[in-house]
């Protein structure tokens, strides 16, 4: 017959044999893990944000060039406007010209200077979108030899180099955030080789009676796995949480600064259930380090 | 590798035999039974235990022969920051045993060594006998194929003692082996079994094979 009392007794769970919840490093290690995690999806979000930009500047503006045209001394501006949009419509490959509005071009310098703060007198070169068909060999330079010879004041610049040169750099930036997800990642994995010798080095003893009476490896690497699973999530919890906290923050902030070089933080519900998905990672990367870690190092055991 | 410290040790137990292995302090008991219960090999000389040779047993083998053998340690090696009850556990759990069939047989054996009313208590607030007999329940608890005991009674009063000694010899009785390493004369008088005697890191004497001879 089973006792209530008894009943009782084996509902409850079973301790942990190895008391590594006690050691330092359990104290500490979710706080590493927290700061870890923090920058990993500052980094990571980072990332998204160059790598959607960078997409949408390639797709977006790849087939445009802008020709810049100075005030004239002696032709009012439509006048000159006239002559390159005749030049402009004998030439091949053009597909559209656009003459963009004096009002959106000082749009383009508040932005920069803040509204209100464009002299009446500033003197703004009129600009002019041309879409160019892909693969008909027109380019910045030859278009500008062509128009100087016509109209003095006249450049072209061309969007595609400069948006590449940016796309580069945006893609460099890309790498460089993504180099320093995978260093955090290499001291997550560090950190957790570090405390898993040190837990198996300060219950050495315990391991051996273990061992003495009958335990596999197995049973008692699973005793460190677990531990490393719970101070990573925990650890992955707490960074996350921070670093939600400051990425509205700073999607505050840049919504406040009316301003193109403002990032647009994120970001699609897919790249959310990215940076969410950190806090699991750092769990599952701590269980299987530490796991491997004690094997290899019960191995060394009698 | 430091000096030798048992050499020329040849002997053999049998399966249901009740050993004492006796000698002074420094003879060499606790280093053979370190031996025997598998936590360190020898440097040479052959050890087949259950069948199989400890010096070229692969590391995972070891495990299917330390379940076969209970050991009482000297120095109890007792869990401090786990009840009684789940020290007792411990092999079975190592085991996979089911934890309502735990929780029962651990229960009832410490009860049987008289500490029903510690179940729950941690190492620290038991006294030195108190702690042994948990570590002997412990020994005991998978009912194993060879128990090896060192100096088990050392904390023990004499009633006490004697009454573990009956708990061994009924274990041996139902075919468990049982060498018990101890300096108490007393005890192996009252209690008379087989002596292997040590000296010195040899064989002085042994019961069993002067028979034989």
């Amino acid at each position: 017959m089973i006792c209530p009392g008894r009943r009782a007794d084996m509902a409850r769970k079973s301790p942990a044999v190895l008391p590594l919840g006690r050691d330092a490093p359990s104290r500490f290690l979710p706080w590493v893990f927290a700061l870890m995690v923090y920058l990993a999806v500052l980094a990571l979000t980072g990332v998204l944000i160059l790598h959607s930009a960078v997409e949408r500047w390639q797709r977006g503006e790849v087939d445009t060039l802008t020709v810049q045209l100075m005030p004239g001394e002696t032709e009012s501006d439509e006048v000159r406007i006239a002559q390159v949009r005749n030049l402009l419509g004998n030439i091949e490959g053009v597909l559209e010209v656009r003459v963009v509005p004096q009002s959106e071009s000082l749009e383009l310098i508040e932005r920069w200077l803040g509204s209100g703060n464009v002299p009446d007198d500033l003197p703004l070169p009129r600009l002019m979108d041309i879409d160019v068909a892909p693969g008909s060999g027109l380019n910045a330079e030859s278009l500008a030899l062509h128009l100087k010879a016509s109209i003095p004041g006249v450049s072209v610049d061309d969007a595609r180099e400069w948006i590449d040169r940016l796309a580069e750099f945006g893609r460099s930036l890309e790498l460089l955030a993504l180099a320093v997800v995978i260093l955090i990642g290499l001291a997550a994995v560090a950190t957790v080789i570090f405390t898993t010798r040190m837990g198996i080095s300060i219950h050495r003893n315990v391991i051996e009676l273990l061992h003495l009476i009958g335990a596999r490896d197995g049973y008692v690497a699973a005793q460190f796995q677990r531990q490393a699973m719970i101070l990573g999530l925990r650890g992955g919890v707490i960074g996350i949480v921070f670093a939600v906290a400051t990425l509205y923050g700073l999607r505050h902030v840049a919504g406040r600064l009316e301003t193109p070089l403002a990032p647009d933080i994120p970001v699609a519900h897919w790249a959310w259930a990215i940076l969410a998905a950190v806090p699991i990672a750092t769990a599952l990367i701590a269980m299987l380090t530490a796991r491997m870690t004690a094997l290899r190092e019960l191995a060394k055991m009698p | 590798m430091g000096p030798e410290v048992l050499h020329d040790v040849s002997f053999e137990i049998h399966p249901g035999e009740f050993r004492y292995l006796v000698g002074p302090s420094g003879a060499g008991k606790t280093s053979l039974l370190r031996l025997m219960y598998l936590a360190q090999r020898p440097s040479r000389g052959l050890i087949s235990m259950f069948g199989s040779d400890i010096m070229i047993a692969r590391r995972g083998d070891l495990v299917a022969l330390r379940r076969k053998i209970g050991v009482v340690f000297q120095d109890y090696r007792l869990l401090n920051h786990l009840s009684a009850l789940d020290n007792v556990a411990l092999p079975l759990r190592v085991a996979g045993a089911n934890e309502a069939e735990i929780q029962t047989h651990v229960s009832e054996l410490l009860a049987w060594v008289g500490l029903a009313d510690h179940i729950h208590a941690l190492p620290e607030s038991l006294s030195g006998g108190q702690k042994q007999r948990v570590a002997i329940a412990r020994a005991v608890i998978t009912r194993p194929r060879l128990l090896l005991a060192d100096e088990p009674t050392g904390n023990l009063d004499e009633v006490l003692g004697q009454r573990l000694i009956r708990l061994f010899e009924e274990l041996n009785k139902i075919g468990t082996t049982v060498v018990i390493a101890t300096h108490n004369q007393n005890l192996v008088a009252r209690n008379p079994h087989p002596v292997l005697e040590l000296g010195s890191g040899e064989v002085q004497a042994d019961d069993l094979s002067r028979k034989a001879g």
